[in-house]
């Protein structure tokens, strides 16, 4: 019997020939994440009583979800973590303002195929895209972790997602993992590795398959795995910061699940609120009165994102009473994005451009919502209360649904606005 | 053996209403984290929870950010442990190294109701509720150790301590 990616690389770290599902293995993760909450995770660690990290070269620090700090709570918090990553002699460390950890990543080489990599996010399964088993843990773990270097790990069962057929512009990957965490619901893949794979998968950009793993913790699952190809690689190269060796499923690997999904037939997809699983048609959201329209977060702020909404908005203003945040997700983006003219589409359309960072996904600052206020958003969750005020509303969506809505003012199908017709 | 009175809640019980995201970047000590437990979800439910109270949820409880708060607000709100059909992998961690007991009672958990007292038996796996009991799978042997330590950083501190 063969075994999936997940079974893999975990037997790979565990140093056995094979594991089989729901076994436990106790294994060395390649690299770990901490971000904002290194200042809280540096304080368990003290508690250990430990002086040294066991392996602080494994360590990538990235500053991200509270930049510039707004509060100085906030600033403490970054100091702690400078004074910390000195002391602990932390040289993978990214200070405020180099970008989103789920892009950092990628784009220092970190996330690399059949690396396994903890993070102390949940959308630590971001890497699976560039095919790393990837997982977010809690901040003790993380503290553990950087006393011992060691986690102990469930071997996951596997869903196998095959998506045939091609997204019909303007329709993206952010459209399609809507569409599955509708029907699956939020812990349809719960504890469960998912494998993308299919003409759909293989055809989409690094960024487009990027969103699919990120929002796999949506649907509940541990990791969620693109297989790594010539385009992986070639984004890897000049990048990886180690060597690495791609693993894949092997063929007759034993799936608890097989999902079939038809990309051409797909139309663009909206979560409504206060759950990510509560997805229709973005017709049948038509006409929704919007307050904010965020584009952004560590889901949907990449160049090809910000490329597409400017396509949609060039030449137009927000509709009255819209204000719209676009936020980077890294310097590296941002840069190409201004190279390429796309800024001035969002500055003359009325747009405030604001830094690489988590900016207003999880409420802590940069533009959180009043009361009755509805938001259409490019970011992963839009649970109650979350963009601030719990009587607000987030409705979440692809760059295009979010820009062509905040032209109109309203939630429109943008393949519509973009023909021209409904505004 | 424990006893206690029942908070009750649906499915897909996310972080962001046990503890939302505005305060997860401020430090604040357990009791206060405490006061803002499922703030969003229930606003009687600090106010009113006594040491010792259950709660018991749906399926997937704690489902959404990794953020420990949400296990550690729980915790020092007194409660003694969740009982849920399922609880995200992440939350479920949390909860094992904040040293707080899950209980997943793959069943379901529609037969209890909110006020109700139920005793839940560890070393037998069984939950009782209303003359009737209720299996529930025991803990790997890992995550039951790091459970009987209190918690992961105990847990680790005393296999740092033996090496």
């Amino acid at each position: 019997m063969g075994m999936t990616f997940a079974q893999k690389v975990l037997a790979k770290k565990a140093g056995l020939k094979t594991v089989a599902v729901g076994q436990i293995v106790d294994v060395e993760p390649d690299f770990f994440l901490s971000h904002d909450n290194t200042a809280a995770i540096a304080k368990t660690f003290a508690k250990l009583g430990v002086e040294k990290m066991k392996n602080p070269e494994r360590s990538v620090v990235v500053l991200d979800h509270t930049v510039p700090a707004s509060t100085e709570e906030y600033a403490l918090g970054h100091k702690e973590i400078r004074e910390f990553v000195r002391k602990q002699g932390i040289t993978h460390f990214y200070d405020v303002g180099v970008g989103i950890c789920h892009q950092v990543l990628p784009e220092k080489g970190f996330a690399l195929p059949g690396f396994l990599i903890v993070g102390s996010d949940s959308h630590t399964t971001s890497y699976g895209a560039l095919g790393a088993l990837a997982a977010g843990v809690g901040r003790s773990e993380m503290a553990a972790l950087f006393a011992t270097s060691r986690i102990w790990l469930k071997t996951p069962a596997t869903f196998k997602v095959e998506v045939k057929g091609k997204l019909a512009d303007p329709v993206t990957s952010k459209d399609l993992v809507l569409r599955i965490i509708g029907d699956l619901g939020a812990d349809g893949a719960l504890y469960r590795s998912v494998e993308f794979t299919g003409e759909a998968v293989s055809a989409m950009s690094l960024a487009s398959r990027l969103v699919l793993s990120n929002m796999s913790v949506e649907m509940g699952a541990k990791n969620g795995y693109c297989a790594p190809d010539e385009k992986t690689f070639a984004f890897l190269e000049g990048r990886a910061v180690a060597p690495y060796a791609a693993v894949y499923p092997d063929p007759d690997a034993e799936y608890e699940r097989v999902l079939a999904y038809d990309a051409s037939s797909l139309v663009p997809q909206v979560a409504k609120p206060h759950t990510v699983d509560n997805v229709v048609s973005v017709t049948e959201v038509a006409g929704t009165k919007i307050h904010q329209a965020l584009l952004g977060t560590c889901t949907n702020g990449r160049l090809e994102d910000l490329r597409l909404a400017a396509q949609i908005m060039k030449g137009k203003i927000l509709a009255k009473g819209v204000r719209m945040l676009v936020l980077p997700a890294s310097q590296e983006v941002l840069l190409a994005a201004l190279s390429e003219g796309i800024y001035e589409t969002f500055v003359a359309a009325g747009a405030l451009v604001l830094n690489p960072g988590c900016g207003p996904c999880l409420g802590a600052h940069q533009g959180v919502l009043a009361a009755g206020e509805v938001c259409i958003s490019t970011a992963n969750r839009n649970f109650k209360g979350r963009m601030g005020s719990a009587e607000a509303q987030t409705y979440l969506a692809s760059p295009a649904t979010v820009a062509a809505s905040a032209i109109a003012g309203e939630i429109v199908d943008p393949g519509l606005a973009m023909k021209g017709g409904r505004r | 053996m424990i006893e206690g009175r029942v908070w009750k809640y649906g499915d897909d019980v996310n972080t962001d209403v046990i503890f939302a995201g505005k305060y997860t970047y401020k430090p604040m000590t357990p009791q206060e984290m405490a006061q803002h437990a499922l703030e969003d979800l229930d606003p009687d439910f600090a106010r009113e929870v006594k040491p010792g109270d259950i709660i018991v949820a749906g399926a997937n409880f704690g489902c959404g950010s990794s953020r420990e708060q949400a296990a550690t607000c729980v915790k020092a709100s007194g409660v003694a442990a969740v009982v849920a059909v399922t609880f995200s992998r992440l939350f479920f961690r949390n909860a094992i190294n904040e040293g707080l007991p899950v209980v997943e009672l793959a069943g379901g958990t529609d037969m209890i109701q909110k006020g109700d007292t139920v005793q839940i038996d560890f070393e037998k796996g069984l939950v009782y509720h209303k003359g009737k009991s209720y299996p529930f799978p025991a803990l790997p042997k890992e995550v039951l150790a790091i459970l009987n330590d209190g918690g992961l950083i105990p847990h680790v501190k005393k296999q740092l301590a033996k090496a």
